[in-house]
């Protein structure tokens, strides 16, 4: 037998990606496949193609709006899931403080950590028992000990002291009535995989990834985006007195709730431009854009044990 | 050493573990690797400096990059396995960096699971320590290839050329005791990962150690799968049948999918499905809409097989003629996972490749001490303890011993009623 060139790294991360889906759908009864519209959840798309085609997807996609997303990213998420013929529950998070779930502490509060609200009543109401998600191991240091195939209790916890050992490729998603899986294919990608990912597969993607030129305000020591036209009519992070808006060149590199997702200074207009600026940036992804993560030194860690992603 | 900035789309891939305890600088090695390999960011470094100043240090402390959890930063120390990243622009490389306190035997078992490297870390000072020989043996059991021993603070006993002769000496002595020098690569290193002197850059501290850096081991060492030659096993993952579909061509498509485990398979090849034995010949391999002639192992394909074949989830696809059969019994040497013992009174589940079947424990026949080695009667089985146990099936495995095949020699134990993965085996 001749010995072979082992996988090069896209390929290896691709088949084991694979795995991991086609492990969900085989010992998981009613799995969802959770979709933003963001760059991760499209090469988790590209993965279910990969993995279940010519047959439909054995999941449904469902996204948790926030209300306070791009226009031009729900458009795209839209238009993908139209593409594939899937079906796409979007579930919101306005809905969740319509019915007095979900309580803001004040009108402009980021609503990302209230998804954890959402998510679980939507769960209960589908009775979901595993929900795939694009998260990676790289994005955050509570992120780094999480499982391919994690475990939470009926409250939606994450308990990082009692998490299944996990060996081998052999992932145990059982769980009983009420309790979930959260699945994580792309665990072993890195934000430069993940572009190199596009790259080779020629991936689309919404347009606010590249660069474009965009009023930003300075607010708590962060670019944002200012002037945002929502869906509804409603345009938030409207100036307040003594704010000056800037017009600059800026992409964003992760794609979320608008309050609390910075843009990021950039003239990378296309995805070999942007692996370049991945490779040669000095600042982590969620470092630079997301305000969330900023908190404390433990806010990712202590938003998952609430149920979140 | 310069680092390609652009990586390409063909790096190569290596998955490695480390051992020791935080005393033996282990996670001052990893945060150097990551910190001279540019994988830290200036975001991350100012954060983890202005965590050093207020804890009083002078130097940038780079353990606290793999300082983990809010509970670990409370007690000080590290619960879990964590999986950590960077690249060299040739390589993209996966640590997982385990705990190395004796209660967690289980976190080194389950980061050695997935690693075809181990770094074992000593303490120039200490020298080869009852942690060293369990780390060693329990690398050699979950079937690691390649061990670099690295003999770490060579700082604090000046660079010592004989200190780390004789340390080295007294390894190999060990690992011939326990058959690991005759059967893997062992190689050893000098450094000091607080200095970083033979981790990325040589430096000059030890004009006496000529052998590769750290990192240019890493970087030789061979990537997953390529060293042996294993027989074709294919378990059946999940069955594509678009029966519904709109388009007619695909109302007879059966779609066999999976990931080769190991070895390779051709169009034309003749296979056997077990465990049921029905034969038939590979029509196509597909990966999403990408005709293949061939498929290597660690690929994920969807076979389709020239003729009809009642086949589901959990059986495999051999090549016709290969030496495995289904089995109802299993000897193996177990790693107790869970806080609850195994009670030998109980049905578990065991899950191998992507198949269950139930179990009980016919008998253990010895525990093993991982400090001393020495083999002991028992009746238990708890946390952390390893013991080799024989198992009755209630539905038939395919297995093969875990020496030969670390994939389909691999299973793990299930709790039924808790649905924890309570027990880590691998067949002899």
């Amino acid at each position: 037998m001749t010995i072979k060139q082992p996988l090069s790294h896209l390929d290896w991360l691709e088949a084991e990606a694979i795995h991991i889906l086609r492990e969900v759908a085989g010992q998981c009864s009613n799995p969802v496949l959770l979709f933003s519209g963001g760059k991760d959840s499209l090469c988790i798309l590209r993965l279910a193609e990969k993995a279940f085609r010519p047959g439909r997807f054995p999941f449904p996609l469902m996204h948790i709006d926030t209300g306070h997303n791009y226009q031009e990213v729900i458009d795209f998420r839209d238009q993908r899931a139209a593409e594939l013929g899937e079906r796409l529950i979007v579930r919101s998070v306005e809905d969740s403080m319509k019915r007095g779930t979900v309580v803001l502490k004040s009108p402009d509060e980021p609503r990302n950590k209230h998804q954890s609200v959402t998510l679980l009543e939507a769960i209960e109401e589908f009775g979901f028992d595993c929900c795939i998600g694009g998260a990676r191991r790289d994005e955050e240091k509570a992120r780094a000990k999480e499982r391919i195939m994690s475990f939470r209790d009926e409250f939606g916890q994450w308990d990082p002291k009692n998490q299944r050992p996990e060996l081998w490729n052999l992932y145990n998603a059982r769980s009983h009535k009420g309790e979930n899986i959260r699945a994580f294919p792309i665990s072993n990608w890195t934000e430069m995989d993940v572009w190199q990912y596009i790259e080779r597969e020629n991936l689309g993607l919404p347009s606010i990834y590249f660069a474009h030129n965009r009023d930003i305000i300075m607010r708590g020591g962060a670019m944002m985006p200012a002037n945002v036209p929502l869906a509804s009519g409603e345009v938030i992070n409207v100036p307040k007195a003594g704010e000056q808006v800037i017009n600059m060149q800026v992409r964003f590199r992760t794609v979320g709730d608008i309050t609390c997702t910075a843009p990021v200074l950039s003239d990378a207009d296309n995805v070999s431009k942007i692996v370049i600026e991945t490779a040669t940036t000095t600042i982590t992804e969620r470092g630079a854009t997301r305000l969330d993560d900023q908190t404390s030194d433990a806010s990712m860690e202590q938003r998952k044990k609430e149920g979140y992603f | 050493m310069k680092f390609k900035i652009m990586t390409t789309h063909n790096d190569s891939l290596l998955r490695f573990m480390t051992c020791g305890s935080v005393d033996d600088g282990k996670s001052t090695l990893i945060g150097r690797l990551l910190f001279d390999t540019k994988t830290i960011l200036a975001d991350t470094l100012t954060q983890i400096s202005n965590t050093s100043k207020k804890r009083g240090m002078e130097a940038v402390d780079l353990s606290l990059l793999t300082d983990g959890l809010q509970a670990e930063r409370e007690q000080g120390i590290t619960i879990d396995v964590a999986y950590r990243y960077f690249s060299t622009g040739t390589r993209k490389y996966i640590i997982a960096d385990a705990p190395g306190h004796e209660q967690y035997t289980r976190n080194m078992v389950t980061a050695a699971s997935t690693a075809n490297l181990a770094i074992i870390l000593i303490d120039a000072r200490r020298g080869v320590l009852t942690q060293t020989r369990r780390h060693s043996y329990l690398a050699h059991l979950v079937g690691i290839q390649h061990i670099v021993v690295a003999v770490n603070k060579m700082d604090l006993v000046n660079y010592d050329q004989t200190i780390y002769d004789k340390i080295c000496a007294d390894y190999l002595a060990f690992a011939k005791e326990i058959g690991l020098a005759q059967a893997r690569d062992i190689r050893f290193i000098p450094m000091s990962a607080l200095n970083g002197d033979m981790l990325v850059d040589r430096l000059d501290n030890m004009p006496w150690y000529a052998g590769e850096t750290l990192l240019e081991m890493l970087e030789k060492a061979p990537a997953a799968h390529t060293e042996q030659s294993e027989e074709f096993r294919f378990p059946v993952q999940f069955v594509c049948r678009p029966h519904a579909s709109a388009d007619a061509d695909l109302h007879d498509f059966r779609g066999f999918m999976g990931r080769i485990e190991s070895g390779d398979i051709a169009v034309g090849d003749a296979v056997t499905v077990l465990p049921n034995g029905y034969q038939s010949k590979v029509k196509a391999i597909q990966i999403g809409d990408t005709q293949l002639q061939s498929a290597q192992t660690e690929q994920s394909i969807t076979l389709l097989l020239e003729d009809e074949i009642d086949t589901s989830r959990g059986d495999m696809i051999v090549k016709t003629g290969s030496n495995i059969a289904p089995v109802k019994q299993i000897e193996a040497h177990v790693c107790w996972l869970s806080e609850t013992p195994l009670s030998p009174a109980r049905t578990y589940i065991i899950r191998h490749t992507s198949r269950e079947s139930k179990a009980k424990v016919g008998s253990i026949a010895y525990k093993v001490d991982v400090n001393t080695l020495e083999q002991q009667a028992s009746t238990d089985l708890k946390m952390n303890d390893i013991a080799r146990i024989h198992f009755k099936l209630a539905q038939p495995l395919m297995v093969d011993s875990y020496s030969n095949n670390r994939a389909t020699g691999a299973f793990i134990v299930i709790d039924e009623s808790t649905n924890n993965t309570v027990g880590a085996g691998m067949i002899v």
